[in-house]
C-alpha cells in the first residue's frame, strides 16, 4: 500500500544531512524505486548543494548495501535520476529558493520538514530561527509554491517526544495548544526577545570592560604571538562569550516555561508557530523520543555522528564518568531510527489529513527500557568487553549508584574547578616537554570533567523524566499497513528485544563508531605519528622553515652574546661578566615575554662598537663549542631529512647573522637579523631593518615560498613558542618543537604535529657560556 | 729487577676478585673457579736518554735508506708529517714523543737550509685536532712557531684543491693522498706505534689519504677478512695499505719513516693498582682502589670522565728507529711483541673485557656506543696473533655502561648512524649497501670535518665495520653493566649481574663453558696456540 501509494510520486526533504534525514533518504531510494526526491540542501562556502548531497549524504555508509547491490555504476545512474538538490535554507524566509526551485517544490506530493538544531545546548537565537521559525517558513514556502502550481500537498513534519516538557504522567499525540498543561505563549514574542537578547549581548560583549578582559585572556593564553593573532584570538573569546551567553538565556527561558532545554522549548514553539501558520495546508507532525542506532534497516548499528547517548555510553566505558544521575525505575525513551524512518513514511503515505495529526514514535508506553537495566546492560556489556587505555591495560567500569543530579553536579564541578587552577598555574611555569606531560595530563583531566560535567548538566533531565509517551495514534497509523507494508515499514516499538539490542546491536556500533580502543593489539601497520611524519617528509615542491632558538638547538640570544663577548677577555672577569648577565636574566626575559622585537632591538645595543670582522672569526668557534653542543640532533637530522625530500629548507630568527653563519650550509636561505657597520667596520648597535620575529616571521616564510615557487600550503613551519604562531598559523603545516605548555595546548587543539627534541646526552654541562678564547 | 712477563692465571678459591674496567668506573667480579686471566706482561723499562736515541735514529737509517741529514739540502719541499691525537691512549705526559722527534727534525730542516717546510697532522677522516691538543702533540716551542705561519696544518680530506690523486695498484685501489705531501721531495713520517696496528704503510696510505681512496680497504669484505688486523701478515686491511705504499713508492714519492713504540705503564700512580695484579696489591693499592671507586660512584659521569681525560700517561719510549718504511715498521712490530705478547694455550668458550672509559676516537670525550663496539669487537677481541681467544661460535661479554651518550661536536653523524642506521639493521654488509654512501657525502657532514671538530660523516660505518670479524666469527655478545635499550639497538644482549651473563652465555655456548679474561689495562696481544 505504502509502495503503491507513493509511487510516481515527490517528495521534498529538508534536512537530508542529517541523522534521520539520510536514513530516510536511502529508504526511500531502496524502498520506493518509483518515488523521487527533491532535496533542500544549504550550499557549503566552497561546496555546491549538489557536491554536499554527493559527499555529506550518498558518501555515508548508509548506501553502502544498495550501493553494492545495484554496482557503482546502476546506483550513480539510478541516484541522479531520482534526487534533485535545490539550494535553500530554512533559516531564511521563502527558504531561499529561486524561482525554478520554488517550481519544483510545487510540483511535490509531499514535503518532509527533518531539518533542525539538534544540540541540546544550542544558543537561543539560532534555536528560535531554526527550530522555531523553520516549520513556518517550509509551510508557508510549500502552500504558496503549491498555489502557484494549483496542486496540493501535505507537510510531514519531524518534531520530538519532548515538546512535551518536564511534566510527569501520560503525554498524549495532541496539539499543545488544546492542552491546558501547557502556558499560554505567544510565539511572536519569544521570535522578537530571542533577536533583542542576542543584540543586547552583542553589544554587552562591545562593552571596554570586556574586550580588555578578552584581550587579557588570549594574551595569557598566547603570550607574544603579534597583533593579528591577538586580534583574532580576541574576537574569537567575544564570539564564544556571545555564544556561551545565548546557550545560557536559551537554557534559563526554556526551564522558566517547564521544557529541558533550548531544544525542546524551540521544538515545542515550533509545533505552536507552524499550527497558526499553516493555512489549510494538511500537516501531520511525528515526534520520535531519544533517537539511536538502527534496529535492521540498512543494516543492525547503523549510525551517524555522534548521538546523545554515545558521550554518555562511552565516558562511562572510559572510567571517565563515575557517576549518573537518575532513577533505576525511571524509563529512557530510547528509539531505532529506521523504526522512526518507518513512521515519517507510513505518515506521508496516508491522505492528507486535515486537522493537524501528532504521532509519537517512542517505546516507553508499549515496550520500556528501565533506566536500571540499561545501565545493567551497559555495565555488563564493557565489563566483558573493556575499553583499553594509553598504557594497554583494560579500564574498569565503575558502579553507578544512581544519585540526584544536584550531588553529581556538585562533585563535578569541584574537580572541574580544582583542575582549572592546576592548569592556570602551569600554563605559567616555564616549562617544556618532558614536564609538559603532566599539564597536558591535568589538562586532558579537566577537559574530561569538563564533558562529564557538561553531558550530567544537558542530559540528566533526560535521565530523570517521567513523562510516558502515549502511541495510540501510532497504533492507529500502524493499522492501515498491510501485510507487506509491515515487511519493510513496520514500526512497532514492541519488535525490540531491549538486551538483544543493546548489547549486540547499539553499544557494538556506538563502540566502533567513537573509535576508543578495545585491543591491547599493537596496531599493525603505521602509527597516525609516523603517517604525519612520512607526510611531512613526502618528496614534493615543499619548503620547511625552521625557528633556531630552542627549535634546533637549546640557546638564546643573550648566550651566544655572552660566550662572544667572553672570548675575547682574560679568565677571571670572564666569569664575571657571564654572572652579571645571567643576574640580568629575570628583566631580559620579562622584555622578552611582553614584546620580543622590542628585547632584541635593546639586547643587541651591547654589540655598538665590537670589531665585525672579529666576531666573525670567533662565530666558528661559538657554533663548534657552544651552539653544536647545544643543539638537538634530531632537529638538524629533520633539516637535512626535508633536503633529502627535494625541500627548500630556510632559518628564520632573531638571532644575528654571523652567528647563524655556520648552520648556512644547511639552508636554502638564512633570514637573520643584520646589524649596522659603521666606516671602520665596527658594529653600531643598531638592526637594519625589522628583526623577522612575530608576524613579520610569517611575512618572511610566505615571501620565501614565493620566490621559491611554493605554494602556501606546501610550508611546514617548525617553531617552539608562542610567538611563533603566526608564522605555525600561516604555514601548511606546522610542527611544534619541545612546545611551551601554552603553545602545546594550542597545538593539541589544533592537531598540529609536535616533537620533543633534546641535546645529545654526554657532553659536559655548560653552565655558563664562557667562549674558551682559544 | 727486570719486568716479569705476562702469564695465565688459572681461577682457584684464593683467587681474589678481578678488577674490570666499566667506562669511568670498575668492577670487582669473581669469576668461577677454572676460569682464565691473562695478564700483560709488566712494563719495559725505557730509554734513558730519548733525545739521545732519536738522533741516532736519524743518522743510522734502517733498510735502503740514507741518513736524514743526508736527505735535506736547501730548496727543497719537506712534509713533516704526524699520528694525530688518536695516540697514544690516553695522552701522555709532557714531552709527548712526537714534540720530541719533531723538534730533532726541524732543527735538521733548517739546518739544512729547507725552507719549504709544512707540518701536517695525518687524521685521515679523523677530527681535527684542538689547538690545545696540537700544542700538547708537539710542545710549545714548535706549536708557538708554527701555527700563527701557516706551516701547521691538518689534513683535509675533503679539500679538492689539496688532494692527489697518484693512480690505481694493480688490484684497482684509487690511492689519492694529501697534495702537499705528495708533490714534497721528502715525507717525514713520526708515527707512535701503540698497538702493531699502527704505523708501516698505514701511516701515509691511510692517514694522508681521502675517502675515495679509503673505502677500499676500510670495507666489510675487506675487515672480515682481517684475521686479526692486529697481525699485519694475516690482515687484508694492512695487504691493501702494502700495495698502496708500492705505488706510493713507485711514483717516485719519497718517505723517511720515524717508528716508535712505548710501554705499558699507562697510569699515573694514583690509578697504579689498575696494572697490578689483584694479589699482589698492597694496603695503599686497596687503599686507593677504594677511594677512587668509591669516589667515583658518587661522581657524575660527566665529571668522572673530565677526571679521567685529564689522565697523562707516564709511557717510556722503549725504541725508535727510522729510514725506509717495511725494515723500520718490521723492528718495530718486534718491539711491540716483545711489550705486549702472552703466550695462551687454546680457545675459550666466553671471553671477558672490562671497556675502559677511552678508546682511539674519543679523546676529550664521550665514548659512545658505536665506540663501545668498535673498541670491544674491533680492538680487544683483535688483540691475537693465531687464532681468536674465543672459539667460533663463543660468546663475549663485554663490561661497559653503554650510555646512549654523544658528543655532538666530534661524533655528529655517530648520533644519526645510531638513531637511524641501527634502528634499521647491525648487518655491516647491509648498512655499508645502503647507508654509507648518503652518508660519506652528506655535505653537512663534510662542513662539520673541515671546519669544526667533527669526525668524518662515514666514520661510525668505519667503527661498525671494525667488528665485522668478531661479529662474523662469534655466537652472541653480552654488555654486562649495559644500558639495556641502548645495548639491544646494538643488537646485543644486556646483563646486570657478571653470573647473570654467564647463564645468558650458558645458552648460547652449552654447559660447562671454559672462560677466558682478557685483563687490561695494560693492553697486550695473545698468541693463542
Amino acid at each position: 500500500m505504502i509502495r503503491d501509494f507513493l509511487s510516481g510520486k515527490r517528495i521534498f526533504l529538508t534536512g537530508g544531512t542529517g541523522f534521520v534525514g539520510t536514513a530516510l533518504i536511502e529508504r526511500i531510494l531502496h524502498s520506493l524505486p518509483d518515488t523521487e526526491l527533491v532535496l533542500l540542501v544549504r550550499p557549503g562556502r566552497r561546496t555546491t548543494a549538489t557536491e554536499r548531497v554527493k559527499k555529506e549524504i550518498l558518501r555515508n555508509n548508509c548506501f553502502d548495501s544498495l550501493r553494492e547491490s545495484l554496482g557503482r555504476e546502476q546506483f550513480e545512474e539510478m541516484v541522479s535520476r531520482r534526487i534533485t538538490a535545490v539550494p535553500g535554507d530554512v533559516g531564511r524566509d521563502g527558504l531561499g529558493l529561486d524561482a525554478e526551485s520554488t517550481k519544483l517544490l510545487g510540483s511535490c506530493d509531499v514535503a518532509i520538514h527533518s531539518a533542525a538544531t539538534v544540540s541540546f545546548d544550542a544558543p537561543l537565537d539560532s534555536a528560535i530561527e531554526v527550530n522555531l521559525l523553520g516549520p513556518s517558513r517550509v509551510a508557508t514556502a510549500y502552500r504558496s509554491a503549491l498555489v502557484a502550481a494549483g496542486r496540493s500537498g501535505h507537510l510531514v513534519t519531524v518534531s520530538t517526544a519532548y515538546v512535551a516538557g518536564s511534566r510527569r504522567g501520560k503525554a498524549f499525540e495532541e496539539s499543545l495548544k488544546q492542552s491546558d498543561l501547557y502556558p499560554e505563549i505567544a510565539w511572536e514574542k519569544e521570535v522578537d526577545a530571542g533577536r533583542s537578547l542576542r543584540k543586547d549581548v552583542e553589544l554587552q560583549s562591545r562593552t571596554k570592560e570586556r574586550l580588555a578582559g578578552f584581550q587579557s585572556e588570549a594574551h595569557r593564553e598566547f603570550g607574544a604571538a603579534g597583533v593579528a593573532i591577538m586580534a583574532d584570538e580576541t574576537e574569537k573569546r567575544r564570539n564564544d562569550w556571545v555564544k556561551a551567553q545565548m546557550v545560557e538565556l536559551g537554557q534559563a527561558r526554556a526551564t522558566s516555561l517547564g521544557w529541558a532545554d533550548a531544544y525542546a522549548y524551540s521544538k515545542a514553539l515550533g509545533e505552536i508557530a507552524l499550527e497558526e501558520n499553516r493555512g489549510d495546508l494538511p500537516v501531520s507532525v511525528v515526534r520520535p523520543s531519544i533517537i539511536e542506532s538502527a534496529l535492521s534497516h540498512p543494516y543492525p548499528g547503523w549510525i551517524r555522528g555522534f548521538r546523545m547517548a554515545e558521550p554518555i555510553i562511552i565516558s562511562f566505558a572510559r572510567g571517565l564518568l563515575k557517576e549518573f544521575p537518575g532513577v533505576p525505575e525511571g524509563t529512557v525513551d530510547v528509539i531505532p531510527v529506521d523504526l522512526v524512518v518507518s513512521a515519517i513514511i507510513a505518515a506521508a503515505a496516508q491522505p492528507p489529513p486535515n486537522e493537524m495529526t501528532f504521532y509519537h514514535v517512542a517505546s516507553g508506553s508499549s515496550n520500556p527500557l528501565k533506566y536500571g537495566q540499561l545501565v545493567n546492560l551497559v555495565r555488563t556489556y564493557f565489563g566483558e568487553n573493556p575499553l583499553i587505555d594509553t598504557k594497554g591495560q583494560p579500564i574498569n567500569v565503575p558502579a553507578w549508584n544512581f544519585p540526584g543530579r544536584g550531588k553529581v553536579q556538585g562533585q563535578l564541578r569541584r574537580a572541574n574547578q580544582v583542575l582549572a587552577a592546576s592548569e592556570a598555574v602551569m600554563s605559567r611555569l616555564p616549562i617544556r616537554s618532558r614536564q609538559n606531560n603532566l599539564a597536558s595530563d591535568i589538562s586532558e583531566k579537566r577537559e574530561i570533567a569538563k564533558r562529564a560535567l557538561g553531558y550530567v548538566e544537558l542530559y540528566g533531565a533526560y535521565a530523570e523524566t517521567e513523562a510516558i509517551y502515549q502511541v495510540g495514534r501510532l497504533a492507529d497509523l500502524r493499522s492501515t499497513l498491510d501485510q507487506k507494508d509491515l515487511e519493510e515499514f513496520d514500526f512497532d516499538p514492541i519488535q525490540i528485544d531491549w538486551d538483544r539490542f543493546v548489547s549486540n546491536v547499539h553499544l557494538p556500533s556506538i563502540v566502533e563508531h567513537s573509535r576508543v580502543k578495545t585491543t591491547t593489539a599493537k596496531k599493525t601497520g603505521t602509527t597516525k605519528r609516523e603517517r604525519t611524519l612520512a607526510g611531512l617528509l613526502a618528496p614534493g615542491n615543499k619548503m620547511a622553515a625552521f625557528d633556531l632558538e630552542n627549535t634546533l638547538l637549546a640557546a638564546n640570544v643573550v648566550d651566544s652574546f655572552t660566550w662572544l663577548a667572553t672570548s675575547q677577555i682574560e679568565k677571571m672577569e670572564k666569569a664575571t661578566l657571564a654572572a652579571g648577565l645571567l643576574a640580568e636574566a629575570p628583566r631580559l626575559l620579562a622584555l622578552d615575554r611582553r614584546d620580543r622585537t622590542d628585547f632584541l632591538r635593546h639586547f643587541y645595543r651591547r654589540y655598538k662598537g665590537a670589531d665585525r670582522a672579529e666576531l666573525e672569526k670567533i662565530a666558528f668557534d661559538l657554533f663548534d663549542e657552544y651552539l653544536l653542543k647545544r643543539s638537538f640532533p634530531q632537529g638538524l637530522q629533520r633539516v637535512r631529512n626535508h633536503r633529502r625530500a627535494g625541500h627548500k629548507t630556510v632559518l628564520i630568527t632573531g638571532a644575528l647573522e654571523f652567528v647563524v653563519a655556520p648552520l648556512a650550509p644547511m639552508f636554502d636561505k638564512v633570514v637573520a637579523c643584520e646589524m649596522e657597520v659603521d666606516s671602520k667596520g665596527r658594529l653600531t648597535g643598531q638592526l637594519l631593518g625589522a628583526p623577522p620575529i612575530g608576524e613579520n616571521r610569517a611575512a618572511v616564510m610566505l615571501e620565501l615560498a614565493e620566490e621559491f615557487g611554493i605554494d602556501r600550503s606546501d610550508t611546514i613551519a617548525y617553531a617552539d613558542s608562542t610567538s611563533d604562531l603566526p608564522m605555525l598559523e600561516a604555514a601548511g603545516q606546522a610542527v611544534c618543537v619541545n612546545p611551551e605548555t601554552k603553545l602545546l595546548q594550542i597545538a593539541n587543539r589544533r592537531g598540529w604535529h609536535t616533537e620533543n627534541w633534546e641535546r645529545a646526552k654526554g657532553g659536559y654541562p655548560l653552565h655558563l657560556p664562557i667562549g674558551s678564547g682559544r | 729487577m727486570s719486568p716479569r712477563p705476562g702469564f695465565v692465571l688459572e681461577v682457584d678459591k684464593s683467587t681474589p676478585p678481578t678488577l674490570f674496567w666499566h667506562g669511568e668506573n670498575f668492577r670487582l667480579e669473581r669469576l668461577p673457579t677454572g676460569s682464565r686471566i691473562i695478564y700483560p706482561p709488566e712494563p719495559m723499562d725505557g730509554i734513558k736518554d730519548p733525545r739521545a736515541a732519536i738522533a741516532a735514529a736519524l743518522d743510522a737509517p734502517l733498510g735502503d735508506s740514507e741518513p736524514l741529514d743526508s736527505l735535506l739540502r736547501p730548496g727543497l719541499r719537506v712534509a713533516v708529517c704526524f699520528d694525530d691525537v688518536s695516540l697514544p691512549l690516553p695522552q701522555m705526559q709532557a714531552p709527548d714523543i712526537r714534540q720530541m722527534i719533531i723538534e730533532e727534525v726541524l732543527e735538521r730542516v733548517a739546518r739544512a737550509g729547507v725552507e719549504d717546510v709544512k707540518l701536517i697532522a695525518a687524521l685521515a677522516l679523523h677530527r681535527r685536532m684542538t689547538n690545545s691538543e696540537l700544542r700538547h702533540a708537539l710542545g710549545n716551542r714548535v706549536y708557538d712557531a708554527t701555527s700563527t705561519a701557516g706551516i701547521l696544518t691538518q689534513h683535509d680530506a675533503e679539500d679538492p684543491d689539496n688532494l692527489m690523486l697518484i693512480g690505481e695498484t694493480d688490484m684497482g685501489e684509487t690511492v689519492e693522498i694529501n697534495k702537499y705531501a705528495a708533490t714534497a721531495d721528502l715525507i717525514i713520517y713520526v708515527n707512535i706505534n701503540l698497538v702493531s696496528m699502527d704505523g708501516g704503510h698505514k701511516s701515509v696510505a691511510t692517514g694522508l689519504s681521502s675517502y675515495r681512496s679509503l673505502k677500499h680497504h676500510h670495507n666489510v669484505k675487506t675487515m672480515v677478512h682481517s684475521k686479526s688486523f692486529m697481525d699485519h701478515k694475516n690482515s687484508e686491511l694492512h695487504s691493501s695499505n702494502w700495495r698502496m705504499g708500492k705505488l706510493l713508492r713507485d711514483s717516485g714519492i719519497k718517505i723517511f719513516q720515524i717508528e716508535t713504540t712505548l710501554n705499558t705503564d699507562t697510569f699515573p700512580p694514583a690509578f697504579e693498582f689498575l696494572q697490578k695484579r689483584e694479589w699482589e696489591w698492597g694496603l695503599k693499592d686497596r687503599a686507593s682502589f677504594v677511594g677512587a671507586s668509591e669516589s667515583l660512584k658518587r661522581t657524575p659521569p660527566w665529571a668522572a670522565r673530565k677526571i679521567f681525560h685529564s689522565v697523562r700517561s707516564p709511557y717510556k719510549l722503549t725504541s725508535v728507529q727510522a729510514g725506509e718504511v717495511e725494515a723500520v715498521h718490521k723492528r718495530t712490530l718486534e718491539n711491540v711483541y716483545r711489550q705486549q705478547s702472552v703466550d695462551v694455550e687454546g680457545q675459550t668458550d666466553i671471553l671477558t673485557i672490562g671497556l675502559p672509559f677511552i678508546g682511539p676516537y674519543n679523546v676529550n670525550s664521550v665514548m659512545n656506543p658505536i665506540l663501545v663496539h668498535c673498541l670491544g669487537l674491533g680492538y680487544f677481541f683483535n688483540m691475537y696473533r693465531g687464532q681468536p681467544l674465543v672459539r667460533k661460535g663463543g660468546v663475549v661479554i663485554l663490561s661497559h655502561p653503554t650510555r646512549p651518550e654523544f658528543d655532538p661536536t666530534f661524533h655528529p653523524s655517530y648520533i644519526d648512524f645510531f638513531d637511524e642506521v641501527l634502528a634499521d639493521t647491525t648487518d655491516p654488509l647491509k648498512i655499508e649497501a645502503k647507508y654509507e654512501e648518503r652518508y660519506a657525502t652528506d655535505p653537512w657532514y663534510i662542513h662539520l670535518y673541515r671546519k669544526g671538530h667533527a669526525y668524518h660523516g662515514v666514520h661510525p660505518f668505519y667503527m661498525w665495520y671494525w667488528g665485522a670479524h668478531a661479529l662474523d666469527h662469534l655466537g652472541g655478545v653480552i654488555i654486562l653493566g649495559g644500558d639495556p635499550k641502548t645495548t639491544r639497538r646494538l643488537g646485543y644482549t644486556p646483563a646486570s649481574t657478571m653470573a647473570d651473563a654467564i647463564e645468558m652465555a650458558k645458552s648460547i655456548v652449552g654447559r660447562d663453558p671454559t672462560l677466558t679474561h682478557l685483563h687490561s689495562p695494560p693492553l697486550l696481544m695473545a698468541n693463542v696456540h
